[in-house]
């Protein structure tokens, strides 16, 4: 057991624990807080196993615009600031069937790879993984680019109430919808 | 470094995310619940970097990468879909939503939802406005 190991179990355990407390919360908006605590154990998992860039990128994207995604959701669904009673089905196909398969595959791992132990590999710095996306991954690359776009897209399509419908339903909307968004705006 | 450590955390990270997914009823926390299980398919893509050697070096972390770029076009995507379904129903509760198609053109208004029920204070012209916006 080297520094190595302690640093990743105590990553792995504060992963595992923020993760439960995420699932089974009844604050909506400690859920999304308990989130980036696990997102950030992850990362400082990836940083041990000397993925630098994709520790960043980690921190970035996820801790960064990811949560900030949910949580501006979780204020424009108007949630209840305390503790909400509804969060939840009944439980127990979730636990049976979430359980059978953490559990299940983590025995898996440990029955394929038991105590054993590697060396840690070259770092996968910024220059090294750059050199692998853009010399032998760039066709993904490029499609992940059209795809983003294509998300764009439709993330505005879908939020603007008012593309994609024909010019008459417009015309025979757009009273209603005026006095609707008045309706929305009062209660 | 023992790679069984961040196999075994990625696996019951998985598993959580599982739980979550089907045991939350909140359409933001059921994205939560699919963050969580991402990032277990990334942790395992990293550890499998460091473990397995491959012939294009790295290819596992390249991986985590796209996944990191889905599953941010995922959530913003995810995120309108569920800000559209507040606006036509006042809840974000999954099992309330109606899967099959409304056979007549009013039945997205009067399907009942037990824990958020329709404010009585709405006026028409947003019962109104609502089969149109369903439609689409």
């Amino acid at each position: 057991m080297t520094g190595t190991d302690a640093l990743l179990l105590a990553l792995g355990a504060l992963a595992v624990g923020s993760g439960a407390l995420a699932v089974a919360t009844r604050h909506l908006v400690r859920a999304g807080l308990y989130l980036v605590l696990c997102l950030a154990a992850v990362a400082g998992m990836y940083l041990v196993l000397t993925a630098e860039l994709v520790a960043w990128v980690q921190v970035l994207i996820y801790v960064g615009a990811v949560v900030v995604l949910l949580l501006f959701a979780v204020m424009l669904t108007r949630a209840p600031i305390g503790a909400s009673t509804d969060l939840d089905r009944p439980g127990w196909p979730a636990a049976l069937i979430g359980g059978g398969a953490g559990l299940g595959l983590a025995a898996l791992l440990v029955d394929a790879y038991r105590w054993s132990s590697v060396p840690l590999p070259t770092a996968g710095s910024a220059e090294r993984i750059g050199e692998q996306i853009f010399g032998s991954w760039v066709l993904p690359f490029e499609v992940l680019s059209v795809l983003l776009l294509a998300a764009l897209v439709g993330a505005i399509i879908l939020s603007r109430p008012d593309i994609g419908r024909s010019p008459v339903d417009q015309a025979g909307d757009s009273a209603a919808g005026d006095t609707s968004a008045e309706g929305r705006r009062s209660r | 470094m023992r790679p069984v450590i961040p196999y075994v955390t990625a696996a019951l990270l998985f598993g959580l995310g599982t739980y979550g997914v089907l045991r939350r009823r909140n359409a933001i926390l059921v994205l939560i619940a699919v963050e969580l299980m991402l990032n277990a398919v990334n942790l395992i893509l990293v550890t499998a970097d460091t473990t397995v050697r491959s012939q294009l070096p790295h290819g596992g972390q390249v991986f985590a990468l796209f996944v990191i770029v889905l599953a941010a076009a995922e959530v913003g995507v995810g995120l309108a879909i569920v800000l559209q379904l507040y606006r036509l129903r006042a809840s974000v509760a999954v099992d309330e939503v109606p899967l099959a198609e409304p056979s007549s053109p009013n039945s997205p208004t009067e399907a009942p939802s037990p824990n958020s029920p329709a404010e009585p204070s709405a006026p028409p012209p947003a019962a109104a406005a609502t089969p149109g916006e369903a439609d689409r």
